[in-house]
């Protein structure tokens, strides 16, 4: 079992770099997607693996997997969500900005930089 | 236990929720709104100051649950004043932005409510997770503020900032997650006693999470090669919120202070001082690369951003010595360069709106509205950047030099920070040359805009005036940073603060 | 006290001008002249003192932490110095007040001067080296902004620059060996420093400290090689070339050589290093001098010229010497500052500085003409003047010098350059001021008004006086000085004219004899010389700095290409070193826990995933196949979750998925559905390189915590969940209650994520992106929006999902659930709403604001944690009972309910919040797509090529 989580989790790490270094926002958004699932299995496995303990009381039971990561990586899959939802409407605003969703910044130039209220 | 402690995070959090719920379409009421909870914000920052220079750290049990189980707050000196240095910023930033920038978009009050929510809470903890919990929260935030006021360079430069910094949170939980694989625990002061005692088999692992950790840090810290958001990012921001960003690569720096000096510090056994090798180099190599910049930038908002890169790798390069002299420079350093990068931001900002189409670059352009008088602010920011008296520049890196000069790299140091400011002052002088005296003929096209308002100007004044205040009174407030350092370098004392204690009050009570 | 006041009322002193100029130029110059004369009256009521040999001092600490102290002090040198200044200042802002025109800001000008006479007297009077440091970087930079004065004129800003680049430089060479002497002494008070003589020449670090220091005092006073800056800085107003670039600035290298003389002098290194630097810069300087036509390029040279003649003297090391130069500085200030303005007179007069449109001066202007005649003879080293007797004494020394075992070098140089200097003084005389008078003066010229000539004429003074009779007017001044300089009683000088038949006699008149010839000479050698390249300073040296902008350039634009792909890659490979790096520095030792036996269906799973990851790296440009194969690993994941005791985990990472497939495909309905082949196989070779290294790190660290034990914390949340909690999904208690705080970060980070979100798209219907919305081609997934069963089904289900949600809410403190599931399916149940029915229906009908939920939440759950005050707890500090309700009996409710509620609304808000606003873009999208249906399609090309995936144009 430890060694499919570990290789399961190497995979999708793997998976979410290649993506990241593409050239385009879409299989970016992608690569970190990939990137958080990888991270949130890593960070349960970090209490380590259990079968049949959920950390749900019942009289009488001893033995509980450790609740600490899980509420850790309950966290972090929040936070993570969040994170997405936002590049993707991040990405999704700049295409229909900028007509392309490549990443570079193309010689795009910033904005003026000024406090002027736009006619 | 003074509930004072998580006001700073508190305080800003209902500030926010009150304008994004009930204020949403008022923003002569967001301001009023806005600004008195700064103001108020600082007030209490002042006072939690003056608390944690009564003496030792002082923790804050949150839901009141004993230190190693439940997520406490610290406030030492180094806390108050990172929150301090925080919401007097922002005070002033937020006064800045009610002139005009806060109505290019929606929700700027309360994002940059969000954000000082984010940056207090970090410089607050005590818990690795939450750390990174604030962390995410300051970031988001901070998006938010990047991207207010839209526009394509903004949004591209946007997305590649909010990719990377979604890259380091990923390593952050890397990190996290093997410290507490290895030692079991999350609270910092109870880490700092267990990562001591950690098994031989268990040190590489425990120090490559050190490691990781450290990398999120450099990131956030603009350490070279981690630092390639910074020039994009705080360049296509607007310029209220590159001000307010000044403060945001420092909590990197803290971050770097507080984890490799307590956690992973001189007493940590097999593991310390595990930054150390890494930092210094680093932090001499951003140097580097920042004067590059500098020389290199075609147009202000660069000059900006690159001198922002220089002074983060000074201020690391101070901090990479890790002894409590170099260390009370490096914080002395820290608010300095806070102060200067955002008083450059909003000084570029000033110039770009007064010159119409040339904006901030390197060009001659006719004369514009004040040049006179920003031109001779420029002059001032120049030399605080630059470190030429009689601002605070000169005397942070003559601390930072006289403070390295046993270290074995001191040559090394000594030469960077010299020779570096030898070419930040012929990148300032061909800049401010350029932009301030090269004046053509004829005139802006367009309306000359901004010549009126007064509060901008005052607020660039008052910043400057601050670095003066830094450089006169610097005896005193040397005296605070060394104690800070102190305090800093005796883990032991914020260990028994923190887990001495127990649990403060009686068990929760029954309804 | 005194002395402090005496630099602080200049500093303040200096605002007075921009604030009186409005009452008119006189009275701002003599409000400005006042300041000066306020000083000199403070600094000459110590005159009785210094003279009778007391020291006065003033001390206030600054940066003790440093050593860094607000302590001057004047002895005989400083007080030289400053009197020097301060007279000379004087004279020249009387000066100014005639030389500058009216239509130059006289205020802004007096001010900077002002400033710099504030710093200079800061110079000679610090007792601090730390504290001299601070006021010798002040003048770079006042006198930059006084060369930049004409900042509209390019020369006044090439000089300016140079001149602060080129001392400031030296500046920071200075800091350093300050920091260093002070190091070897012990100490930055200068006092202190001047007793140590001994140990610091001792010291192993002395030579560093040395050349730092010498490399601050010559750029300051232009010694070779570093001598170009000084001519170019001539593009200031003559006031400012008579005040710094010839009495005062460039002497405080020479002060300072004087100030560290006791410190520094008398060693071996000292004696080869600057007596040879100053003979070199005298020679050479002399010789450029005599070619230059500008009046004021000549003075500039020669000022270069007697700088290396003062740097030689205190280079040489001996008493006697250092007593010549002194006394050489005394007489150079007398006699080069009236020059200078003589010069500027003629400029304002006749229009032209070009020595070969120049003559008969001295018959169109014959007060400044015999004025500028004296102090050239003095220049020139003619007898009775004081320069002469400098000179002599200057020649006296050299003529006993031997050098590296030379003793002609010194001897033979010298006397050339007092030749070149006599000859230059010839031409600036013969050929400027004597001989007939050109016919084609600009303007003709005459004696300008009393008050510009009268500071000349006050400078001639001393010039004959001193040169008549040296041992009365300076013998005091000088003896007091020198003994200063030289750290010992008074030496015994005798100041004379006549010293009988000396060697020095017979070179000083082989030079006036030589000097004449030379002149006579002068059209011949010019033309010889011609005939020679020249290297131009100024062109190095922009040329320098144009190279090192633009290499600059050229790095950043290499490695700073603003493109994500690279910085992603640069930032992995450095994360992957660190823990490299880490790892290997650490000893390791493999786990010894027993693990689990994999069961079939885990391998069935695992086998998909790997399936999943091959097919995306290989298929990738396939967007929506990528985000079905995304959703299912999320699926796997969430197995992953349950099958290892995780049903909380389990459930919401379901959820969650559930969510963000939608929003993916409401953004991907609108983004192009294909991502072009880029890249060649190098390129993704490399990325696969990077993810496969990255990705075996991850795995294999993951595998070696999962096969080792360890002890944690979470006991305690176990054994205090229920006692503690009052919950016992010990999870969900951690979650509201341990770490209650965590998910109060994380529900805002949620609410600022929907805030953001928000004004993201808010202006999205107007502008660019507008236009490439009306762009839109119709898509496939846009026909038929609303399908029937869809409406129907979401429409009955709604009530059912909600109930569903309510009770996920309610158990969540005991059971898998939470505030956070259950918001997320209450969302989703919305969601299919806006999916089915369309933005319109359904916003319609969507009584309540998202985004006041998303604050209210927040609120909420921030309520439920100061509440905890009322009751004297910290933040978030829990608290639960049981109340008894009919019907259902014992009901258990606990704060931390409320702040689950919290939580449930945050999320509800943000999910709403993030969906309605795509969904508002997507209707828009549709009625364009509609519009492009009935025909008429307006595209823009570059949208149409992004939607089928095309290349870029």
């Amino acid at each position: 079992m430890e060694l499919l989580v570990a290789s399961g989790i190497g995979m999708m790490t793997a998976v979410g770099i290649y993506l990241i270094l593409l050239r385009r926002a879409f299989p970016v958004v992608i690569g970190l997607s990939f990137l958080s699932y990888a991270v949130n299995v890593f960070l349960f496995a970090m209490g380590r693996l259990a079968i049949n303990r959920p950390p749900i009381l019942v009289d009488g039971v001893t033995e509980y997997t450790d609740p600490l990561p899980q509420a850790l990586v309950l966290t972090a899959i929040v936070i993570s969500f969040g994170m997405t939802a936002l590049i993707v409407v991040l990405s999704l605003r700049g295409f229909l900005e900028t007509g392309t969703d490549s990443v570079d910044l193309g010689g795009v130039e910033p904005r003026p930089r000024s406090g002027r209220k736009r006619p | 236990m003074s509930n004072w402690i998580i006001v700073p995070v508190v305080l800003p959090a209902f500030t926010a929720c009150f304008l994004v719920a009930a204020l949403r379409f008022q923003l002569r009421w967001q301001r009023a709104v806005s600004i008195v909870s700064t103001a108020m914000l600082f007030g209490v920052a002042i006072g939690l100051y003056v608390l944690a220079a009564a003496g030792e750290p002082r923790p804050y049990l949150l839901g009141n649950w004993p230190a190693p189980f439940g997520i406490v707050l610290v406030l030492d000196r180094l806390s108050a004043l990172m929150v301090l240095l925080t919401s007097g910023l922002a005070l002033l930033v937020v006064l800045y932005a009610s002139a005009g920038w806060d109505e290019k978009g929606r929700h700027f009050h309360a994002l940059f409510h969000f954000q000082l929510l984010g940056i207090n809470g970090a410089f607050l903890t005590g818990d690795v997770f939450n750390l990174f919990v604030f962390f995410e929260v300051l970031l988001i935030a901070s998006y938010g503020l990047m991207l207010h006021g839209g526009g394509p360079g903004r949004l591209k430069a946007g997305f590649q900032y909010v990719a990377i910094n979604l890259v380091a949170s990923t390593v952050f939980l890397f990190a996290v997650g093997l410290i507490y694989a290895v030692t079991g625990t999350l609270n910092m002061a109870d880490l700092a006693v267990k990562v001591g005692q950690v098994q031989a088999g268990d040190v590489a692992l425990l120090r490559t999470g050190a490691l990781l950790l450290f990398g999120v840090f450099a990131v956030k810290a603009a350490l070279v090669p981690l630092h390639w958001w910074l020039p994009m990012a705080y360049a296509a921001a607007p310029a209220p919120s590159a001000a307010l960003f000044a403060v945001m690569t420092k909590v990197g720096a803290y971050s770097i202070l507080r984890v490799y000096t307590l956690i992973f510090g001189a007493e940590a056994g097999p593991l310390a001082d595990a930054a150390a090798p890494i930092l210094l180099p680093a932090a001499l190599v951003t140097l580097a690369v920042g004067t590059i910049g500098v020389l290199a930038s075609r147009t202000l908002i660069e000059l900006a951003c690159y001198s922002v890169v220089t002074s983060m790798g000074t201020l690391l390069i101070a901090v990479g010595v890790f002894d409590a002299l170099s260390i009370s420079a490096a914080l002395y350093y820290l608010l300095h360069s806070t102060l200067v990068a955002a008083v450059l931001f909003l000084l570029v900002d000033l110039v770009a709106e007064r010159r119409g189409r040339f904006l901030g670059r390197l060009i001659p352009s006719p004369p514009f509205g004040h040049a006179l008088l920003l031109g001779g602010l420029f002059f001032l920011t120049a030399l605080a950047m630059v470190g030429l008296p009689p601002l605070s520049g000169f005397l942070g890196k003559l601390l930072i030099l006289d403070a390295t000069r046993d270290s074995p790299q001191s040559a090394a140091i000594w030469w960077a920070i010299l020779g570096t400011s030898l070419l930040l002052t012929v990148g300032f002088a061909r800049a401010g040359s350029v932009v301030f005296w090269k004046q053509g003929n004829g005139r802006i096209a367009g309306p000359r805009t901004g010549g009126t308002r007064v509060l901008p100007i005052s607020v660039v004044l008052v910043l400057l005036a601050l670095t003066a205040v830094l450089s006169i009174a610097a005896g005193p407030i040397m005296h605070e940073m060394n104690l800070t350092a102190e305090q800093l370098l005796d883990p032991a004392r914020y260990v028994r603060a923190v887990l001495g204690g127990g649990r403060a009050f009686a068990s929760a009570v029954e309804l | 006290m005194q002395l402090a006041l005496l630099v602080l009322i200049i500093f303040a002193g200096a605002i007075i001008p921009p604030l009186t100029i409005r009452a008119g130029r006189s009275i701002c110059t003599a409000a400005t002249a006042a300041v000066s004369l306020a000083a000199l009256a403070i600094l000459l009521s110590h005159a009785p003192a210094v003279y009778s040999g007391e020291v006065p001092r003033w001390r206030a600490e600054w940066v003790p932490q440093l050593g860094l102290s607000f302590s001057f002090f004047a002895d005989g040198l400083g007080f030289f110095f400053a009197a020097l200044i301060l007279v000379i200042g004087v004279l020249i802002i009387l000066y100014a007040r005639f030389y500058l025109s009216r239509e130059d800001p006289l205020g802004r000008f007096f001010a900077y001067l002002l400033l710099f006479q504030g710093s200079m007297v800061g110079i000679v009077l610090s007792d601090n080296i730390l504290l001299l440091l601070v006021f010798w970087e002040l003048t770079s930079l006042t006198s930059f902004l006084l060369i930049g004065y004409w900042s509209r004129q390019p020369e006044s800003r090439h000089g300016a620059r140079m001149a602060l680049i080129v001392t400031g430089g030296g500046g920071l060479a200075l800091i350093a060996g300050m920091l260093m002497l002070g190091q070897i002494a012990g100490s930055y008070e200068l006092t202190e420093i001047l007793q140590r003589g001994e140990q610091v020449k001792a010291s192993p670090l002395y030579l560093p400290t040395l050349l730092l220091i010498l490399g601050g005092a010559f750029t300051k006073s232009a010694q070779f090689p570093f001598h170009f800056w000084l001519p170019h800085a001539m593009a200031a107003p003559t006031p400012v070339s008579a005040y710094l670039h010839s009495a005062t600035m460039v002497k405080a290298g020479v002060f300072l050589m004087a100030r560290l003389w006791p410190v520094l002098a008398g060693t071996g290194e000292w004696f080869l290093i600057v007596s040879l630097t100053g003979l070199v810069t005298m020679v050479i300087a002399a010789w450029i001098a005599i070619f230059k036509d500008d009046l004021k390029q000549l003075l500039a040279f020669s000022t270069v010229s007697h700088l290396g003649f003062m740097t030689m003297l205190l280079g040489m090391g001996t008493r006697t010497a250092a007593v010549a130069a002194v006394f050489h500085i005394l007489n150079h200030a007398t006699f080069k500052a009236p020059l200078f303005m003589a010069a500027g007179i003629v400029d304002h007069e006749a229009g032209t500085r070009d020595i070969k449109r120049l003559g008969g001066l001295v018959t169109l202007m014959p007060i400044t003409g015999t004025l500028a005649l004296i102090a050239a003879a003095s220049m020139a080293g003619v007898p009775f003047l004081n320069g002469f007797l400098s000179k002599e004494m200057m020649l006296e020394e050299a003529a006993h010098t031997t050098y590296a075992g030379v003793p002609w070098l010194f001897p033979v140089l010298a006397t050339f350059g007092a030749l070149l200097s006599a000859a230059y003084s010839a031409r600036f005389v013969f050929h400027g001021f004597l001989g007939a008078a050109p016919h084609d003066y600009p303007h003709r010229p005459h004696d300008p008004p009393f008050g510009m000539w009268l500071p000349v004429a006050v400078l001639v003074v001393p010039v004959i006086a001193i040169g008549l009779l040296p041992a009365v007017f300076a013998g005091p001044v000088v003896a007091r000085t020198a003994s200063a300089v030289t750290g010992g009683e008074l030496p015994d000088l005798h100041l004379a004219i006549w010293h009988g038949f000396t060697p020095a006699l017979g070179m000083s008149l082989i030079a006036l004899a030589g000097g004449l010839l030379f002149l006579a000479a002068y059209a011949p050698v010019n033309a010889y010389r011609l005939r020679w390249p020249r290297p131009e300073a100024k062109r190095i040296f922009e040329g320098g700095i144009g190279l090192l902008v633009l290499a600059a350039r050229r790095v950043l634009d290499v490695t700073h290409t603003q493109s994500l792909p690279r910085y992603a890659g640069v930032i992995a490979l450095a994360v992957i070193g660190l823990g490299a790096f880490g790892f290997f520095n650490g000893t390791h030792e493999a786990g010894v826990r027993e693990s689990l036996p994999a069961s079939p269906l885990a391998l069935v799973v695992w086998l998909a995933l790997l399936l999943v990851c091959i097919t995306v790296v290989l298929r990738h440009h396939d967007r929506l196949l990528m985000l079905i194969l995304t959703s299912v690993v999320g699926l796997v994941v969430s197995l992953a979750f349950l099958q290892f005791s995780a049903p909380d985990l389990a459930l919401t990472q379901i959820s969650v998925e559930v969510v963000t497939t939608i929003l993916l495909l409401l953004a991907l309905n609108l983004l192009p559905k294909e991502t072009p082949r880029e890249s060649g196989f190098g390129l993704r070779f490399s990325r696969g390189v990077v993810g496969g290294i990255g990705g075996i790190g991850a795995g294999a660290l993951a595998y070696a915590v999962l096969t080792r034990g360890f002890e944690t914390i979470s006991q305690y949340h176990l054994d205090q969940s229920k006692p503690g909690g009052g919950g016992t999904n010990v999870v969900n208690v951690i979650l509201v209650d341990f770490r209650g705080y965590d998910t109060f970060g994380e529900i805002i980070v949620l609410g600022i994520a929907g805030v953001t979100i928000f004004a993201l798209l808010d202006n999205a219907l107007r502008g660019a992106a507008a236009r490439t919305l009306d762009a839109m081609l119709p898509t496939v997934e846009a026909k038929d929006a609303h399908p029937m069963m869809l409406l129907v089904a979401t429409r009955v289900l709604l009530p059912l999902v909600f109930t569903a949600g309510i009770y996920i809410l309610l158990r969540g403190h005991n059971l898998p659930g939470g505030g956070f599931i259950a918001g997320l399916i209450i969302a989703i149940a919305f969601i299919m709403q806006y999916i089915a029915s369309g933005y319109a229906w359904a916003h319609a009908r969507a009584r309540f604001d998202a985004q006041v939920m998303i604050g209210g939440g927040l609120a909420l759950a921030g309520l439920t944690g100061v509440a905890a005050w009322l009751f004297g707890r910290p933040f978030l500090t829990s608290t639960y009972g049981y109340v008894h309700l009919p019907v259902i009996g014992e009901f258990e409710l606990a704060s931390a309910m409320a702040f689950d509620l919290g939580v449930f609304f945050a999320v509800v808000g943000t999910v709403l919040v993030a969906l309605a606003t795509i969904s508002r873009v997507e209707a828009r999208a549709e009625r364009a797509m509609l519009h492009a249906e009935q025909g008429e399609p307006q595209l823009a090309p570059s949208v149409a090529r992004a939607q089928r995936g095309g290349p870029e144009a």
